[in-house]
């Protein structure tokens, strides 16, 4: 039984402080598309992950990226093939949109020898050096600094790269994050702070958590520009992941980019989520579900019809499918393993 | 085809849980993402949503029933066009994960026991007062109430310790009983409210911080060793930190390299610390308050692993157990086996075996790793000549490895044998789940260690 398509989606209430980016309508058809699939393939891959770790299959920690879709999907859009990313352990989603195989994926969260990491890293630690994507990381905002060096190593190669290093609301009042904006901002490192406002850090909303809560002014006395966005647009986030993109690219050193979003699910696996009330999810998932929303405007603006996009729903069922089914299939890793990858050979 | 609903595992340790309530009756249609039941896991109450669409057929485990184990059937829901009698087919017999696919492999990987051991120990001769049965994180719990009903100047401070009830739920209630103003939610900012802490000590208060885990303590490792520790030296006496920096330490279950490592070594290094790592309740609760009252920054590596484990723990709330004290416990002659936090658990394990085969280990519960008991381990030694040492930790400059000195310093003559070590593997915390097994100490080791320390 299909869903009923949701009534159309209301302007959201956190709106972009500076909108309007020069870019923020002129998405093509083709490009519209194209993020459906890709904010679809994350959601239906993260829900399979959560059914997989009720069964056991998946262990430790396991966090979801449900709602936040339209950020990485966006973002992505923007960057280049050179370019690099790194973010924290709410991570699945940014691998897939990074273009990384959702089965190597799917595999490391049930820690079999198929996985990014061989199944040595698991669901908050996983890397793809092809993709560019260097992790993947346990520790709240650590990531922060590492994607300032990664910047710090574009110019230094002048590879014209950047970095777009993401953390969350949370992480954001970690104290070596502005030891590194300070840095970044004096030696005009290329890299987009992507600050995923969720409205939470684990149970902990932002107002309890943060003295200033307009997060994109984080970097005000470093003179770092700072953007707020609507993260819930993945044509909004886009646009600003451009005009960051470029700002960076012509040598004038970081940007802050503070993403309105909000995750579904608990926090890992093991959160009951008593700290918000029912309502407050629905009305997210209702009026602002990133998704749904792309979907009215697709429609509304006869991109496509339904029985296109339900083709579409298939495909990416057959790919989550398969990944789980990779996961499952792939051997644990050889016990010699243990022992390996500890330092450099030879 | 009817699809069965399984009882999901919700938590890296949970293995079984309680289903509290159903949301949804049979004949009710069911949608992806529909609330249907809630369940009860030892740390929570979790709601269980469907990820099927149908119509509910039938309900196999009833509301209120225990015990039930994760992966058990717990309801079928039937797809559309099915009738009732699918249902009918299926029963609530648990279906086994599917296992990986195992390689045949020349390497065998010791076997896995990870059944909580219950104290084999006498209860301690020194305490004979009322005891409660009660969880680890129940008798930390207390152990902080107790002194913070006594003492105004304790307060404890960390990431979700008031609202949330602590990540592992080891403050529950305790923001209830004394308010915003001394159980305090912090940002995520580990360097930050560590200092903070420590110059509330200095400015005379008695701050409890709690690290979610001691992986993110490193984060404020600075602060714990350079402010914390070396003050009262470095100002000839005039002030210090008299605190305690809490949380779970070493590994967990399947959260990889960056959580799960033990910070055992690396405190027990640093002068001007006290480190207590407890195994049993007794330990947790009496080592806790002796923390709390003590005039010195103390480090309580506590273990995630323990959190949910019962034991019989004294009620008296005098009951303190005194920094720098093992414990014996088990009595034993052939060998002694000395361990900290959840290696003691093993070592009584180990010792039970041993026990069948004729070998009587002396099991020490080590209880602080700074100062270290060494008058306790040095006289076991001179009794039965041979010493294992256990821990949950990496081998290099480890706490085996002070030990090792010690009694090669202290006690040479009484040796018949080198001491051994068993210890994790030397290497970062692996993910996937056999090589986890492999990585971590288990009994058959330490048997083994004995035997061979005992020449058998
Ligand atoms: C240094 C450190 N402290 C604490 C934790 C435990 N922890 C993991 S995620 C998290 C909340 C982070 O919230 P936020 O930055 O908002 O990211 P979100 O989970 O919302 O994506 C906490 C406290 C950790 N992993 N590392
Ligand atoms: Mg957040």
């Amino acid at each position: 039984m299909a869903r009923a398509t949701k009534s159309a989606a209301k302007k959201p209430a956190a709106k972009s402080k500076k909108s309007a980016s020069k870019k923020s309508n002129d998405a093509s058809p083709e490009e519209l598309i194209e993020f459906y699939r890709k904010m679809l393939l994350i959601r239906r891959f993260e829900e399979k992950a959560g059914q997989l770790y009720g069964m056991g299959l998946i262990g430790g920690f396991c966090h979801l990226y449900i709602g936040q879709e339209a950020v990485v999907v966006g973002m992505k859009a923007a960057s280049k093939a050179h370019d690099t990313v790194i973010t924290s352990y709410r991570d699945h989603g940014h691998m897939i949109a990074y273009d990384m195989d959702p089965k190597g994926v799917m595999a490391e969260l049930t820690g079999r020898r198929g996985g990014y990491s061989k199944g040595k890293g698991g669901s908050m630690h996983m890397f793809s050096r092809e993709k560019n994507f260097f992790g993947g990381h346990g520790i709240v905002g650590a990531q922060m600094p590492l994607g300032t060096g990664l910047a710090f190593a574009h110019k230094y190669k002048n590879d014209g790269g950047v970095n777009h290093a993401y953390c969350g609301d949370g992480a954001i009042n970690q104290g070596q994050i502005y030891e590194a904006f300070n840095m970044a901002s004096l030696w005009k490192l290329p890299v987009v702070y992507v600050i995923e406002n969720n409205k939470y850090g684990m149970g902990t909303s932002i107002e309890r958590a943060s003295a200033v809560t307009d997060l994109y002014k984080r970097g005000d006395s470093f003179g770092i520009p700072g953007k707020q966005v609507n993260g819930m647009d993945v044509v909004e986030v886009r646009a600003a992941a451009e005009e960051a993109n470029d700002w960076c690219r012509s040598g004038k050193g970081p940007f802050i980019l503070e993403m309105k979003t909000y995750r579904y699910r608990g926090h890992s696996m093991s959160d009951p989520a008593k700290y918000r009330s029912k309502e407050e999810v629905a009305k997210v998932r209702k009026e602002t579900d990133p998704i749904d929303m792309l979907r009215d405007r697709i429609f509304s603006e006869k991109i496509s019809d339904e029985a296109a996009l339900k083709e579409i729903d298939k495909q990416v069922k057959v790919v989550v499918t398969a990944a789980a089914e990779f996961a499952q299939q792939s051997q644990e890793p050889d016990p010699s393993e243990l022992f390996t990858d500890v330092y450099a050979t030879a | 085809m009817s699809i069965q609903v399984l009882m999901p595992a919700l938590s890296p340790t949970m293995t079984e849980g309680t289903i509290a309530k159903w949301l949804k009756q049979v004949g009710d249609p069911i949608e992806s993402g529909d609330v249907i039941c809630e369940i009860e896991t030892d740390k929570a109450t979790m709601e269980v949503e469907a990820v099927d669409e149908g119509v509910l057929g039938k309900i196999l485990v009833e509301e209120g029933t225990e015990g039930v184990l994760v992966n058990q059937p717990i309801a079928v829901i039937l797809e559309e066009g099915e009738d009732a009698s699918a249902a009918d087919a299926v029963s609530a017999a648990p279906v086994p994960a599917r296992e990986a696919p195992v390689e045949p492999t020349a390497v065998s990987s010791p076997e896995v026991s990870s059944a909580p051991t219950q104290p084999a120990e006498a209860p301690d001769p020194e305490y004979t007062g009322a005891r409660v049965n009660q969880t680890i994180r129940e008798a930390l719990r207390d152990a902080m109430a107790e002194e913070m009903r006594t003492d105004e100047r304790v307060f404890l401070m960390g990431e979700e310790v008031a609202q949330y009830q602590g990540a592992y739920k080891v403050s529950q209630g305790l923001l209830d009983e004394f308010g915003d103003k001394r159980v305090i939610d912090t940002p995520i900012t580990e360097h930050g409210f560590a200092g903070l802490g420590v110059g509330a000590a200095f400015g005379g208060l008695k701050p409890i911080v709690e690290f979610m885990t001691f992986n993110f303590a490193v984060q404020a490792l600075d602060q714990i060793i350079n402010s914390a520790a070396k003050t009262r030296y470095m100002s000839g006496g005039q002030m210090s930190a008299p605190m305690v920096f809490r949380g779970p330490n070493g590994a967990a279950a399947r959260v990889g390299a960056q959580h799960s490592q033990c910070y055992a070594a690396w405190y027990a290094h640093v002068p001007g610390l006290k480190v207590v790592a407890p195994w049993s309740g007794e330990d947790a609760k009496g080592l806790l308050k002796a923390a709390i009252r003590d005039e010195n920054p103390v480090v309580v590596l506590e273990n995630e692993m323990l959190y949910g484990q019962s034991f019989d723990v004294p009620s008296d709330p005098d009951f303190v157990v005194p920094i720098g004290k093992a414990k014996i416990e088990r009595a034993g002659i052939d060998v002694t086996i000395t361990a900290y936090s959840i290696s003691v658990g093993l070592a009584l394990q180990a010792a039970e075996q041993l026990a069948k085969e004729g070998i009587e280990a002396e099991v020490i519960n080590l209880r602080s790793v700074r100062p270290l008991d060494t008058a306790t381990i040095v006289s076991s030694v001179q009794k039965t000549n041979r010493l294992v040492n256990v821990e949950e930790s990496w081998p290099t400059c480890g706490i085996g490895a002070e030990i090792s000195a010690r009694i090669m310093e202290e006690a040479f003559d009484y040796l018949d044998a080198p001491v051994k070590r068993v210890s994790c593997e030397d290497v970062p915390m692996p993910y996937a789940a056999n090589l986890e097994a492999l990585a971590l100490p288990k009994p058959p080791q330490i048997v083994e260690a004995v035997k061979a320390v005992c020449y058998r």
